[in-house]
């Protein structure tokens, strides 16, 4: 007998003898943990792992275990839709948490109308949630609430002329729409709509233009990644005086970084999980913010992201749904869900309604100055 | 004027990366023909040593000649474990060995450094200097006095040096050179080592000014070689001119005319010269005899 059939014989027997008696309920997850959208994906899978070792080690869910089965779908939609239906139809799972990007949230979406299981995206984009799925659930506010909350600001500190410098990747394409759509409403006037390219490492011409329209009082940049960083220091190089803001795309230490001491004096709209410490004592979201940070740092010894933040709130609104619900029935846990009210998570406080998927208002936004190259809340 | 002088200033400032990443390709090409398209890649290399060192708490004296010298060793390696087991090879197939082996290094780079975008501090500070209404940063001087330099070391050692010469010997015919006693192994060791170097040098420049992660190197590449293509393929001049070039007129473009149709000039301004000049604005004609 040679030494694999040995193990392949150990592991058999373990399979067979160490199973407990308990049922167990399965969560289904497709993130995408490799590839472009990596920086997505990985902390999303990681927060899971950690929420479900943290649960079963508490009891799991009303005394049954919970067990994670997690594919790498790449932020490929062909992968994720093979995935979803492996989740579903082979792994008999009672829900699924996932799609890292809206391309793969959209190629699983219709899939769980047919099966009736119920799904809590991860990703950013209106699409998802309007119109109204009867099984589709997300947890990140949309790119449109961050353009309003942002023309909020801007027009609360008495300007309405804004210059747009958006980069032309998805999230920086789609944000400049949104933002072009809610400008009437939200009483601003946008006259300067300039662009640049992922890896462009200049945008001094564009902001030389924003800067010298007519009666320019405020610039905004949605974009993704290394861009906003070279605008904020173009924006610092050439000395421009008029006041910049930055999208919830780069909230995170990591802009700070990089952008320097050009950074300072920036705002943008984010999560509470920027500012653990700063915010309120009676603050609903303090403590599981708090409590996240604690967690996610003393598992992985780093700082959680954002978008690790979006699957935290995901687990527990399902987790919270299936303890409401009582059964581990996928329309039940539906129904619970879609009645979930008032939940306090990283991102914001959730309160479903049938009209309402997303669940969040213009509150689960702070905005946010960075001040000595540290964050810190604009007083509303 | 002074839009128009900011615009000059960032166009020359791009451009100078351009060509800097241009003048990389122009030496490996002149070696040996082969278009080599992990030259981003050093320039990553270059960038990302060099961050993780100064990260380190490296001297950036010390850190940026160690990058530089990582990224020739990479080359070197590169020619040794790629190129040359397939010297015999048609040149398509060293060309498609060349895409390979930057797609390793690449997945190699997630590895051995991280997927974060990286930068570090200007050499000489991050405080603007003003030019008569336009402001330029410290390092876009050092980037565009690095570009110069390394085209004037070119010029110098292609066309006045024994070990130059033979390198295009080699190029011209490789049989021929060999014969005439020229020894074309180390013409083309020494090729890819340099070429190397200077793609990693313009790494170690540009990231205070366009940062770097593992990913960047295709499209810096890209327009790298866009501007050895424009500037004609094999002439160090014409790399310095073609990055230069298409620096200005992404500038321009995005400050008169719409920063959505940037690239979009930069590219029909190439394709123009192409159809017009295929061997590029300094490129000499190339006749093949049968």
């Amino acid at each position: 007998m040679t030494r694999q059939a040995v193990a392949a014989g150990v592991s058999a027997l373990a399979l067979l003898t160490g199973a407990p008696a308990l049922a167990e309920i399965k969560i289904g997850a497709s993130l995408a943990v490799t590839g472009p959208a990596a920086f997505l994906g990985d902390p999303e899978a990681k927060t899971l792992e950690m929420l479900v070792e943290e649960l079963n080690a508490n009891g799991g869910i009303n005394g049954e275990e919970v067990e994670l089965v997690l594919y790498d779908d790449g932020a490929d939609p062909n992968k994720a839709r093979t995935f979803a239906t492996r989740l579903i139809e082979e792994d008999e799972v009672v829900a699924v948490i996932g799609g890292s990007s809206t391309g793969t949230t959209m190629a699983m979406a219709p899939l769980f109308a047919d099966y009736e299981i119920p799904f809590i995206s991860l990703a950013g984009a209106v699409v998802i949630i309007d119109p109204v799925q009867e099984f589709v659930f997300k947890t990140p506010h949309t790119d449109r609430m961050a353009c309003e909350k942002i023309f909020a600001d801007i027009t609360s500190r008495g300007m309405t002329k804004v210059g747009l410098i958006s980069g032309t990747g998805g999230f920086g394409a789609s944000m400049r729409e949104q933002c072009l759509d809610v400008a009437e409403s939200s009483g601003v006037e946008i006259v300067a709509d300039e662009s640049y390219g992922g890896s462009d490492s200049d945008m001094t011409p564009q902001l030389t233009n924003i800067a010298s329209t007519d009666g320019i009082e405020a610039i905004v940049n949605p974009g993704f990644g290394q861009g906003p960083a070279v605008v904020t220091r173009n924006y610092a190089q050439l000395g421009l005086d008029m006041p910049l803001y930055q999208s919830h795309g780069v909230a995170s230490d990591e802009f700070i970084k990089l952008a320097g001491d050009a950074a300072n004096g920036i705002r943008l709209p984010a999560t509470p999980l920027l500012i653990p410490d700063q915010l309120a004592e009676d603050d609903v979201q303090r403590q599981p913010v708090q409590d996240y940070i604690a967690a996610y740092e003393e598992a992985y010894g780093e700082k959680p992201s954002t978008f690790g933040g979006y699957a935290y709130d995901a687990f527990h609104l399902l987790v919270d749904a299936i303890e409401r619900a009582g059964s581990t029935d996928p329309v039940e846990i539906r129904d619970a869900l879609e009645a979930t009210e008032e939940l306090a998570g990283v991102t914001g406080v959730y309160t479903f309604s049938p009209e309402d998927h997303m669940g969040l208002d213009l509150s689960a936004f702070r905005i946010l100055e960075i001040e000595d190259g540290g964050w810190k809340p604009v007083e509303e | 004027m002074s839009e128009l002088l900011q615009f000059l200033v960032s166009g020359i400032t791009v451009g100078a990366i351009y060509a800097a990443i241009a003048l990389g390709f122009t030496l490996i090409y002149n070696a040996s023909g082969v278009v080599n398209f992990a030259q981003g890649e050093f320039v990553v290399i270059g960038g990302m040593t060099a961050a993780a060192l100064i990260g380190a708490g490296v001297p950036v004296w010390i850190a940026a000649p160690l990058a530089v010298i990582a990224g020739m060793l990479v080359g070197v390696l590169l020619y040794r474990l790629a190129i040359k087991p397939a010297r015999e090879a048609p040149l398509v197939s060293l060309i498609i060995i060349t895409i390979g082996a930057s797609i390793f290094l690449r997945g190699a780079m997630q590895a051995v450094f991280d997927k974060q975008i990286h930068r570090y501090d200007g050499f000489s500070g991050d405080a603007p200097l003003r030019v008569g209404g336009a402001t330029i940063l410290p390092q876009s001087l050092w980037i565009v006095g690095g570009s110069i330099a390394v085209f004037a070391f070119l010029a110098w050692f292609l066309n006045r040096t024994r070990a130059g010469r033979g390198i295009k010997a080699t190029a011209s015919n490789r049989m021929a050179a060999a014969l005439v006693g020229i020894n074309t192994g180390r013409a083309m060791n020494l090729s890819f080592a340099l070429s190397a170097a200077i793609g990693a040098l313009a790494g170690v420049l540009a990231t205070p000014v366009t940062f770097t992660s593992y990913d960047v190197g295709v499209l810096m590449a890209l327009k790298g070689f866009s501007a050895t293509m424009l500037g004609g393929v094999g002439s160090p001049l014409g790399a310095l001119a073609g990055g230069l070039l298409i620096g200005l007129i992404e500038a321009l473009t995005a400050g008169y005319i719409s920063s959505d149709y940037k690239d979009a000039s930069a590219f029909i301004v190439i394709l123009l010269v192409l159809f017009l000049r295929p061997q590029g604005l300094f490129g000499a004609r190339i006749t093949e005899r049968v």
